[in-house]
This record gives C-alpha cells, sequence and structure tokens, in this order.
C-alpha cells in the first residue's frame, strides 16, 4: 500500500467534518472522492498531504512520497513556463523537465512568461508540475478546473500513464475524468453532522 | 546548501529583478527620508553629523520593514508554500533561504547605499567604514527577525500593519548596538563591545529564528 | 491529584471560583492597609519630602509588569509543551493586565519624576525599558486579536512570547549600553530600595502582596472570562450546524 488511512477524523478550522475514514491505495490505483461542496475534500487531501494533523486516527505512508496540486497552481507569473518547472524540478531533485513539458503539450509555450498563459493553460502547467516531482502518491483537487475536453483526456493519459509506473492517484473531481479503474469514495456517510470543536471545547458540550 | 535550496534563492532573486516594485522601493524611501530630515531639522552641519548615525539606521530599518510582507505572502497565495511545506526542502531552510534572498535585495543594497546619504547628513570622516561594518552585521539580523515577523502573520488579512507592530519591539537592541557602533565610530570612542554585541545577535537569530519561523510557518499552513 | 487537573475548562472555572470571593476580600484588604499605612502613616522624606509615597504605587506596578510577562512565558511553555487550552487562554488573559501595569508604573513615574527631576520624561534606562515593556504587550495583544482561529492564535502568540522574551532581555542590556554611551550615570537612582528606611519598607511590602493578589484576581476573573467566551462560541457553532 503507497498511502493508507486508519479511521481518519479530519477537521477544519478546529471543527471535525469527516471522521471514521478507512481506505488504502496500492500503486497503480486510484481513488476518486466524491461529495458536495464543503464535504471537506480539500480538507482531507490537505490532512493526507501532511499540512495539517489528523483531528482522529491516522496517515500511514512513506516520508517524501505525496504531490500534492491544489486550487492555486503555485506559479510564478513573471517567470517561463520552463523557469517554472525547473524550479519545482530542482526543489525536488529532479532534473528532467521535458517529459513534463511534452506530457501537458507545453512545448510551445515553454518561453511565454506564465502570466500570459490562459487559465486552461495555467493549469496545465500547474500539473506538469506533479511529474517534476518525481512522487508517486498524487493528491489532486479539482485538476480538471478550466480544462477543455481535449486537456481533459490529455490529463487522464498522464495519470493513466503514472499508475502503470506504479504511482498511485487520490482525485476530488466533479467532473468525471473517464478513469473507469478509479475506485469512487462517497465522502457523505463519513461527514460529521453534530459539529463539536473537538478536545478544548467538548469539555463544555 | 543542497541544490533545492539554491533553486529557490535564485528564483527568489530572480522574481526580485523582474517584478521590481516592492524591493527597489525600500532604497528609494531611503534616499527620501536622508533628504527630508535636514529640511525638517534644519542646515545646521554639527545637529546633522550629531543625529546622522541615528538617521541612517532608523531609516535603513525602516525601508527593510517595507518588503517584509513580500517574503511569504505572495507564495502564500499563490499556493507555492504549501508545496514548499512538504517538499524535501525543510521548512526551516526555506525560511533561511528567504531571509537571505530578502537581506541580498535590501540590506545588503542599503548598506552599499548608506555611505552616500551619510555625506548628505554630514557624517564625520571617521564614522563611515563603521556605518558600512555595522549595518552589514546587523541588517542580517533584520531580514532574520523580518522573516520571523512575515511568518507569524502571512494567514492575517491585512498583516502589513500589524507586522511592524510585532517586527519593530524586535528590532531594538540591534538598532541601539548599530547607532552605537557608529556613534563611537564617529567620537573615535572605543566600540569592540556593541560591535561584539551586534555580531552575536546576528549569529544568534540566524541560528535560532528559522525554527521558530518555520513552527509559525506551519501553524499558519494548517 | 496533580494540578493538571484544573486544565479542564470546568473544573478551573468551579474552583477557581470558590476562591474568588475570599481572594477579592484579601487583595482588598491587603491594598486598603498597605496604601493607607504608606500614604498617611509614614514621616515624610527628608530629601523627597512628601512625593516620596508614590512609591507604594510605582514600585509594586513595576514589579507586577514584569512578573505579568514571565507568567505568559511560562503559560504559553505550558500551552506548547501539554496544549493545555487553560493555560493558553490565561496567557492571554494576563497581557492587558500586564500592559495596565507597565502604563501605571510609566505614569506614576513621570508624576514622580517631574517634581524631582524637574521633567516628565528621561531616557533613563529603566524608564526607557519599560516603555519597550510596553511595545512588547501592545505587539502581542494585537496579534491575539489579529488572529481568528483560536488554537492558531494561542500557538503563535506562545511563538511570539518566547521569541519577545529574548528580545525583550536583549532590549534591556542594550538600553543600559546606550545610555552610558550617551550620558554620564543618572544621577538620581530609581532605584528606592536601596536608599529605604524600615518605616518605608514595611507598609512597600504589604502594597507589593496587594498587587500580587490584585494580579491574580484579575487573571483568573479575565481567564474564566475568556473560557465563557470560548465556550459560547462552541455553542453557537453548534447551533449553526444543527
Amino acid at each position: 500500500m503507497l498511502i493508507e488511512a486508519h479511521s481518519l477524523a479530519v477537521a477544519r478550522g478546529g471543527v471535525t467534518v469527516l471522521a471514521g475514514l478507512t481506505f488504502a491505495v496500492a500503486p497503480g490505483a486510484a481513488l476518486s472522492l466524491r461529495g458536495p461542496n464543503g464535504a471537506g475534500k480539500t480538507t482531507l487531501l490537505r490532512t493526507l498531504a501532511g499540512l495539517q494533523p489528523p483531528a482522529a486516527g491516522r496517515v500511514t505512508l512513506a516520508p517524501d512520497t505525496v504531490a500534492y496540486a491544489a486550487h492555486a497552481d503555485g506559479l510564478k507569473s513573471s517567470l517561463t513556463v520552463a523557469e517554472n518547472l525547473a524550479f519545482w524540478a530542482a526543489i525536488f531533485g529532479c532534473r528532467d523537465i521535458d517529459r513534463a513539458v511534452q506530457a501537458l503539450d507545453l512545448s510551445l509555450l515553454a518561453r511565454r512568461p506564465a502570466g500570459e498563459l490562459s487559465a486552461g493553460q495555467k493549469r496545465r502547467l500547474g500539473l506538469a508540475r506533479l511529474l517534476v516531482t518525481g512522487r508517486p502518491v498524487w493528491l489532486l483537487d479539482e485538476p480538471t478546473v478550466s480544462l477543455d475536453a481535449a486537456s481533459v483526456s490529455l490529463f487522464a493519459g498522464v495519470i493513466r500513464r503514472h499508475l502503470a509506473g506504479g504511482g498511485a492517484a487520490i482525485i476530488a473531481s466533479h467532473v468525471d475524468l473517464a478513469l473507469p479503474e478509479a475506485r469512487v469514495l462517497e465522502l457523505a456517510p463519513y461527514r460529521v453532522r453534530a459539529l463539536a470543536r473537538d478536545g478544548f471545547d467538548e469539555a463544555f458540550l | 546548501m543542497g541544490p533545492g535550496m539554491r533553486a529557490l534563492l535564485l528564483r527568489d532573486l530572480r522574481l526580485a529583478v523582474r517584478s521590481g516594485g516592492g524591493f527597489g522601493l525600500g532604497l528609494a524611501f531611503f534616499l527620501i527620508l536622508s533628504v527630508l530630515v535636514p529640511l525638517g531639522v534644519g542646515a545646521d552641519g554639527v545637529v546633522l553629523g550629531r543625529i546622522a548615525p541615528g538617521i541612517l539606521w532608523v531609516g535603513a530599518l525602516l525601508a527593510c520593514l517595507l518588503s517584509l510582507d513580500r517574503i511569504f505572502a505572495l507564495d502564500h497565495e499563490d499556493g507555492s508554500l504549501d508545496l514548499l511545506a512538504i517538499s524535501p526542502v525543510p521548512l526551516e531552510g526555506v525560511v533561511a533561504v528567504k531571509a537571505l534572498a530578502h537581506w541580498l535585495v535590501t540590506g545588503l543594497p542599503l548598506t552599499l547605499m548608506a555611505p552616500g546619504l551619510g555625506v548628505l547628513l554630514n557624517l564625520g570622516p571617521s564614522a563611515y567604514g563603521w556605518l558600512v561594518v555595522s549595518l552589514l552585521l546587523g541588517t542580517p539580523t533584520l531580514s532574520l527577525v523580518g522573516a520571523f515577523g512575515a511568518a507569524l502573520t502571512v494567514g492575517v488579512r491585512r498583516g502589513g500593519l500589524l507586522l511592524s507592530l510585532l517586527v519593530l519591539p524586535l528590532y531594538i537592541p540591534t538598532l541601539i548596538f548599530g547607532a552605537e557602533v557608529v556613534r563611537r565610530g564617529a567620537e573615535g570612542m572605543a566600540l569592540a563591545t556593541p560591535l561584539a554585541l551586534l555580531a552575536a545577535i546576528s549569529l544568534g537569530a540566524a541560528a535560532l529564528l528559522p525554527f521558530a519561523s518555520a513552527a509559525a510557518l506551519r501553524v499558519n499552513l494548517r | 491529584m496533580s494540578i493538571w487537573k484544573y486544565a479542564n475548562p470546568k473544573r478551573f472555572i468551579e474552583a477557581t471560583t470558590r476562591v474568588l470571593p475570599w481572594l477579592v476580600a484579601l487583595t482588598a484588604l491587603a491594598l486598603a492597609v498597605g496604601l493607607v499605612w504608606g500614604f498617611f502613616f509614614t514621616p515624610d522624606d527628608f530629601r523627597q519630602g512628601s512625593t516620596v509615597k508614590i512609591i507604594y504605587l510605582h514600585v509594586p506596578a513595576a514589579m507586577m509588569a514584569i512578573n505579568a510577562w514571565i507568567m505568559m512565558l511560562a503559560t504559553s511553555l505550558i500551552w506548547i509543551v501539554r496544549r493545555h487550552h487553560v493555560s493558553a487562554l490565561a496567557a492571554k488573559a494576563a497581557a492587558p493586565i500586564g500592559l495596565a501595569f507597565t502604563l501605571v508604573a510609566l505614569a506614576t513615574g513621570a508624576l514622580w519624576g517631574q517634581p524631582m527631576w524637574g521633567t516628565w520624561w528621561a531616557w533613563d534606562p529603566r524608564l526607557t525599558s519599560f516603555l519597550i515593556l510596553a511595545l512588547f504587550y501592545l505587539g502581542y495583544i494585537t496579534l491575539w486579536s489579529a488572529v481568528e482561529d483560536p488554537d492558531t492564535a494561542a500557538d503563535l502568540t506562545a511563538i511570539l512570547c518566547l521569541v519577545g522574551s529574548v528580545f525583550a532581555l536583549l532590549s534591556r542590556y542594550a538600553v543600559n549600553l546606550w545610555n552610558q554611551g550617551l550620558h554620564q550615570e543618572a544621577s538620581l537612582s530609581l532605584d528606592a530600595e536601596k536608599n529605604v528606611a524600615d518605616v518605608f519598607w514595611l507598609p512597600l511590602l504589604v502594597c507589593i502582596a496587594g498587587f500580587v493578589l490584585l494580579f491574580v484576581t484579575l487573571v483568573l476573573v479575565r481567564t474564566q472570562t475568556e473560557i465563557r467566551a470560548r465556550r459560547l462560541q462552541a455553542l453557537l457553532a453548534r447551533e449553526r450546524v444543527a
């Protein structure tokens, strides 16, 4: 297993939103998170990425295995496409950006400043960043936002190749990515209804 | 310094050069302040010469303050900070590199610019060397403490004013020792004590503050 | 039973509610005895006249201004290490009280300085460091109020308190060096204890005890208030969701 969650609970702003989540994702597998807005998809992904501590339970994964693509792409508008990618490649200790440039069809844009790209092109650049991290577990938060149909299928191909290479992906998306092999996890049953702040405030309630 | 940290340093320097604005503004502010003070205080060379060390140090400190909120806020807004936090580069290293980048584009230019402004303020001839030395030893602390303040306020909307309120009291020891070195230099007095203390604060800040800043950043990211 | 059981907010409120009436009475008694004794039943100083009597406010306020910060440092450390919310809230509660004591010390110092030195304010190292202390309190309080999430605010202010303590200490030494560099030694020492005679000393001790009790009382009341405010927030959050 690349990443496992054991009776995991996640909290947003100190309030537990999801509880009792147990799942595991093996190499080559994808997990698709489903749930309405505010269900806690982003919070869950941030917890899995280690950006915030779990409210309860635990996440098991080897260190330095996750790459996280958030709503924000982490791009600098005054740097070119190639410079943006080269920076993240250097941060994650990877030298080669050509594969990522070709995979997301960015070759013609490589010398353009990121600030001049359209929203969809920026998104593609943000996703290309996943490839230069060289990390096996991808956590994708609404990856298809502002992508056109052609780019969505391009990206689905990238994910499929990543899975075939032994990677794993956890995807929160409204749009169907045409990944029939992805297991679907409905978050609705895990939502915490009667919310209480954990720990301290429980002493009152 | 690992390749990741070097890449971060180069990126920050490149961004500072390309986007201009913020950092050059600090230098312009330093210049304007040194012009305004004589206009307000009067043209008496003796008075100006006496207050020059303090004015130059206070000016450098305020000029440094102007660009502090850019250290983390931009990376926070565009999501880079989240990605840096899960990258192999330790967050303490990120803080240290960003403070270094801030010093290279503000503290160092301010130091090089200060003697020129000393002429405007009629600084005593024996003080120029000490002015440069004291700024060289003291401005790294300004960037490190500033990075700490920026890390504390990165999640706060319109944190700029709060940032100055938090950071300025922390600047007091550096300001006192720095200006004291220049003042004693101008009067030809012994200045080993404040100089040593100024250097000690910089070394201590470089060794310890990145840990406090990284802790604050982690709290703000979660 | 360890003292950590009072880290539970309910038990803290129960216990402190039982103690508070006694504490209030004791505070009032100590302050009344100390101040009346000091103001009306001590002789005038041969050199300073009756102005010397302001030490009964000035010295205890100055001591508590520093002690309040030390208490905040201790409770911040407890919060960082043991994550007891009551501890963080006690630090939050103590800050405005500490600031108030600092301002009282500065104001009474000015009132005392005017007839003695002929000036309301001098950049004496001691005065200056209290002014700097007030700035540290101000920054700490502002950071608490600027951060919305209470646990985030507790963490950030605790870190600030730790780092601030080091820099406050550095500032104290810096100010000493800075003033020596400019002037000769201050000709009038503010250190009243050195030349205070027994007749002044005993009521001063009672006043100091009174100020310590006043500080403890105020901190307990304010911590209770903070706990209740948190409870209100929690109840409202539950209401919104249900």
